[in-house]
C-alpha cells in the first residue's frame, strides 16, 4: 500500500480553470519549424559547399547570442534556446547567397533579432518576420554581395553565376530555357534543387515535404502556401511575355524563393493574420505582389517584399476579418 | 441517420473517464457531520427554519426564501444542528451554512420516501414540488430547477433536450445514472415534457458512450423521445453548443436558452427531479465522480449533500500523492479548492486530485499568435486578443470589438494555448472589472 498523505497538512493551490492543457509548446513548435527546415539546408551545404555550411552556422550563432544579449541586458527570462532565434537565424541564411561574408550574415541576424524582434517586443509583438527584415537590411546595406551568386554548371553544362529569375529579367526566356537545356531539363532542375539561389531556396521537393510536414503536424495551414504559390502560378501563366496566357507557371512557381516563403514565411504565425479566412487574403496578396515584382519590377524576385508588405497590412486583415460570433449576425 | 452538423470549434482533451467509467456508484456512509449551506443556488440564500440544538430528521426543510428565484435547502441527514454560522464553501467562497451532528440513525422525515403516481398529478402540482425539493442545475450552473421547468406555454418552449452529453474529462456521474438508474431517469424526461407541457423531447449523449445510448433507447421506446448520440467534443455539454447541434437553433446574444423554445436539463438534475416527485425525496444527494492521480482509488460516490470534501477523499482510500490542487467539478471548468474542509453542494458532480505532474501547467509565455485559440473557441472569439486586452484592464474594447460577453468560459482556449496563457482567467478579470465600476454593484 502507498503512503497516506495527510489532507491537512497539504498546500492547495487556487488558480482558474482549465487544469489541463495540451501538450504543446511554444519550443516544441519552433524546433519542428527548424527540423522542417534542415532538409533543405543540409542540401544547400551539400550542394554549395562549405562556403553555405560557414553562413547557416554563424547566422544561427549569431542570432541565439543576440537574443541572449538582449534578454540578459533587459532583464527578462531567457528564451533565446526556445528554438525561435535559432530558427530566424536559419530562415536568414537560407535566404542569402552561399558566397555572402560571414562578417555580414552575423550583422544581418543581429539586426534581425535586436530591431525586427526585440525593439518591437520581443516574439509575438514583431509585425515583421525577424528573418525577413534582416534579409531586407543587408539587400540595402550589400547590394553586390546580396546578389553575387556561386558559379554552377548546369545539365548541359553551361556555367553560370546567375539564378534562374536572374537569367529571365535580363536575357529572357528563350536563354534560360538554353541554358538549361530545354524546358524539362528545367523543372528537373528547379524541383531538385540543381541551380542557383540562396542556400535554403533551391531544392522545391525537400521544402515542400519540410512544408507537409508541418501542415501533418498542425503547426502551419496548407491554405497559406497553396494559395500564394497558386496565385503567384495563374499571375504569371495569365501575364506571360508574349501576351495573355503565355507564361510557364511550373517555373515561377519552383524559382526563387517562393516555395520556401510560402511555407515558412508567409505562415510565420506571428506576423501573419491570426485567422485562416484572413490568411487567405494574406496569401493572395503576397502573390499578387510577388508577381507584380517579378514581372514588372526592377529586382528579378519579389518574394521577401510581397510579405514584408502584407505584414503591413495584418492588423486591418484581423481587425476585419473575424469569425462571426455564436448568435449574433456577424 | 442523419448527420448532425457539429458546432465551430472544441477541443478533445483527453478524456481520462476509464477510470471510473465502469465503476457502480456506490453509497457512502453518511459522515459524522455535514455543513449544508444556505446558498448553493443562483438565487437569493435560503432563511434557516432550524434553530442550533433542534432536532432534524432526513429530507426535513432547513431553509427556505419565500422569493421566486432561490431554492430550498433539506437536511441531509437525521441528528442535531449544531451551530449555524459562516463557513467556507465549494459554491461561493463562504456561505451561511446549517451544521448537523448526525445521530447514525439517518432517519426520514415523517411520510418519506413516499410512492406518487406522477401521470394522475397536473402540471402545477410538479411545479410545487420540483420547487419544495430544492432541485437545482447539477451539471454546475446550479440554476433553480423549479424556475426552468415551469416555462412551459408562457415561454412558447417547443423542445425539451435532455443533456447526457458529459463531455468534460474524468466524470461520469451522468453516464453512471443514465446506465444504472435508466427507468427513473426516463420518468423525469417524461415528467419535464409534460411540466413543460412540450411534444419534442431529445435526449443527447456523446458517442463515447454507447451503453448509455442504448439504455436511454431502450427505456424511451415508443415515446416522442428521440436520443442522439453527438460527436465527442469538447464543450458539447454547454447548452449553446448542445442546442445548436439538437435542435440546429441558436441562442442569441444575451438570450436564454428558453428564448428561443428550447429547455435543457443535465441528467443529474432530471433524476432527482423523477425522485423528488415519484418518491417525494428532496435533493439531499447527489452522485459525485472522484479521481485524479492523487486519489488512491477512483470511484463514483453517492454523497449526501454537505458531506466534506475531506470525509468523501478519505472514502475513497485517501490520497496517495501530494496533490497541487483539489477541483470542485472537471478539470475544464472546475474550480480549484483552497481548503479540502469545503462541503459538497448540490452543483459539485466531481472531485478531482491532481498532482502538479498531472496538471501539465507551463510558464505563461507571450502570445505568438498561432490562432489555435480562435480555431478551438467554439463561440467565434478572438481569445488571443482578449486575453491581450485582459493584461492591459481594457474591458471596453474587449465588450466593444471583440464580444467578451459572449465568453461561456469554457476553457477550451486556454487548453490548446502553447504559450500556456490562462486566457480565461484574463477573461473573468476583465469580466470582474467591469463589475466593480458597473453601478449594480456595491
Ligand atoms: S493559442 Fe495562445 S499563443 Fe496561440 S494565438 Fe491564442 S493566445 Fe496566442
Ligand atoms: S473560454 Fe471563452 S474565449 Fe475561450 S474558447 Fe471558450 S468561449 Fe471562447
Amino acid at each position: 500500500m502507498s503512503t497516506q498523505i495527510n489532507a491537512a497538512e497539504t498546500l492547495l493551490s487556487v488558480s482558474t480553470a482549465p487544469y489541463i492543457k495540451s501538450e504543446d509548446t511554444v519550443s516544441k513548435i519552433m524546433w519542428k519549424v527548424n527540423l522542417a527546415l534542415a532538409p533543405a539546408a543540409i542540401f544547400g551545404v551539400i550542394y554549395f559547399g562549405v562556403p553555405a555550411l560557414i553562413n547557416i552556422v554563424v547566422s544561427i550563432i549569431a542570432a541565439v547570442a543576440a537574443e541572449y544579449a538582449v534578454q540578459k541586458i533587459r532583464k527578462v527570462r531567457i528564451t533565446a534556446f526556445d528554438g525561435s532565434a535559432f530558427l530566424t537565424g536559419l530562415l536568414l541564411a537560407m535566404c542569402i547567397s552561399p558566397e555572402m561574408p560571414p562578417y555580414m550574415t552575423a550583422i544581418g541576424s543581429v539586426i534581425a533579432i535586436v530591431i525586427a524582434k526585440h525593439s518591437m517586443g520581443g516574439l509575438g509583438q514583431n509585425i515583421f518576420n525577424p528573418a525577413h527584415i534582416g534579409r531586407a537590411a543587408l539587400m540595402v546595406s550589400w547590394p553586390i554581395a546580396m546578389t553575387t551568386w556561386s558559379t554552377i554548371k548546369t545539365p548541359v553544362d553551361a556555367v553560370t553565376s546567375a539564378t534562374p529569375l536572374g537569367i529571365l529579367k535580363l536575357q529572357g526566356y528563350s536563354e534560360l530555357l538554353e541554358t538549361f537545356g530545354g524546358r524539362s531539363e528545367l523543372y528537373k532542375a528547379l524541383f531538385l534543387g540543381m541551380r542557383n539561389g540562396s542556400i535554403g531556396e533551391t531544392c522545391t521537393v525537400l521544402l515542400v515535404l519540410g512544408g507537409l510536414f508541418l501542415v501533418w503536424k498542425k503547426i502551419i495551414n496548407w491554405q497559406i502556401p497553396v494559395v500564394m504559390i497558386a496565385t503567384v502560378g495563374i499571375l504569371t501563366w495569365v501575364f506571360g511575355p508574349e501576351g495573355f496566357f503565355t507564361g510557364d507557371p511550373v517555373f515561377h512557381m519552383m524559382a526563387g524563393g517562393l516555395i520556401i516563403g510560402a511555407f515558412f514565411m508567409a505562415t510565420d504565425m506571428v506576423t501573419a493574420p491570426i485567422t485562416k479566412k484572413g490568411q487567405i487574403v494574406f496569401a493572395i496578396g503576397a502573390g499578387m505582389i510577388t508577381s507584380l515584382i517579378r514581372l514588372k519590377g526592377g529586382y528579378p524576385e519579389g518574394v521577401c517584399y510581397s510579405i514584408l508588405l502584407m505584414n503591413c497590412v495584418t492588423p486591418l486583415i484581423d481587425l476585419v476579418i473575424k469569425p462571426r460570433i455564436y448568435g449574433t449576425g456577424r | 441517420m442523419k448527420v448532425l452538423k457539429t458546432f465551430r470549434g472544441g477541443v478533445h482533451p483527453q478524456d481520462s473517464k476509464s477510470y471510473t467509467r465502469d465503476k457502480a456508484i456506490v453509497e457512502m456512509p453518511v459522515p459524522k457531520k455535514v455543513v449544508i449551506p444556505v446558498s448553493q443556488h443562483i438565487g437569493a440564500p435560503g432563511i434557516p427554519v432550524v434553530k442550533v440544538g433542534d432536532d432534524v430528521k432526513k429530507g426535513q426543510l432547513i431553509a427556505y426564501n419565500d422569493t421566486f428565484i432561490t431554492s430550498s435547502v433539506h437536511a441531509s441527514t437525521s441528528g442535531k444542528v449544531v451551530d449555524i454560522g459562516v463557513y467556507p464553501s465549494s459554491y461561493k467562497n463562504e456561505s451561511l451554512a446549517i451544521v448537523i451532528e448526525s445521530d447514525g440513525l439517518d432517519e426520514w422525515a415523517p411520510g418519506l420516501p413516499l410512492h406518487r403516481d406522477w401521470e394522475s398529478l397536473d402540471i402545477k402540482e410538479i411545479h410545487q414540488i420540483v420547487r419544495d425539493s430544492g432541485i437545482v442545475g447539477l451539471g454546475g450552473a446550479n440554476f433553480p430547477s423549479h424556475i426552468k421547468i415551469s416555462y412551459g406555454p408562457e415561454k412558447k418552449i417547443d423542445t425539451f433536450i435532455l443533456n447526457g452529453a458529459e463531455c468534460e474529462p474524468y466524470l461520469n456521474g451522468d453516464y453512471r445514472i443514465m446506465v444504472e438508474h435508466t427507468e427513473r431517469l426516463a420518468a423525469g424526461v417524461k415528467i419535464a415534457m409534460k411540466s413543460l407541457n412540450v411534444k419534442r423531447g431529445i435526449v443527447g449523449i456523446e458517442d463515447n458512450k454507447p451503453e448509455a445510448v442504448k439504455a436511454m433507447t431502450e427505456a424511451l421506446k415508443g415515446t416522442d423521445v428521440q436520443v442522439v448520440a453527438v460527436p465527442t467534443k469538447y464543450p458539447q455539454g454547454a447548452e449553446r453548443m448542445l442546442i445548436k447541434v439538437l435542435a440546429e437553433r441558436e441562442i442569441p446574444a444575451g438570450k436564454r436558452h428558453s428564448d428561443i423554445g428550447v429547455v435543457g436539463m443535465n441528467v443529474c438534475t432530471i433524476h432527482s427531479v423523477a425522485n423528488a416527485v415519484i418518491s417525494g425525496i428532496p435533493l439531499i444527494e447527489r452522485v459525485v465522480t472522484v479521481a485524479g492521480d492523487a486519489v488512491a482509488e477512483p470511484m463514483n460516490v453517492m454523497v449526501r449533500i454537505g458531506t466534506s470534501f475531506k470525509d468523501v477523499i478519505e472514502f475513497c482510500g485517501g490520497l496517495t500523492k501530494t496533490p497541487d490542487k483539489i477541483i470542485n467539478g472537471g478539470p475544464m471548468m472546475g474550480y480549484a479548492q483552497g481548503s479540502m474542509e469545503v462541503p459538497v453542494v448540490k452543483g459539485v458532480a466531481g472531485i478531482l486530485a491532481m498532482t502538479k505532474e498531472a496538471l501539465c501547467d507551463g510558464e505563461e509565455e507571450a502570445c505568438i499568435r498561432c490562432g489555435r485559440c480562435v480555431e478551438a473557441c467554439p463561440i467565434g472569439l478572438i481569445p488571443s486578443m482578449l486575453s491581450i486586452l485582459g493584461e492591459r484592464g481594457r474591458y471596453e474594447e474587449a465588450k466593444e470589438k471583440f464580444g467578451i460577453l459572449n465568453c461561456i468560459e469554457c476553457g477550451s482556449c486556454s487548453y490548446v494555448c502553447p504559450a500556456k496563457r490562462n486566457i480565461v482567467q484574463y477573461i473573468r478579470y476583465l469580466k470582474n472589472l467591469n463589475w466593480e465600476h458597473s453601478p449594480h454593484h456595491k
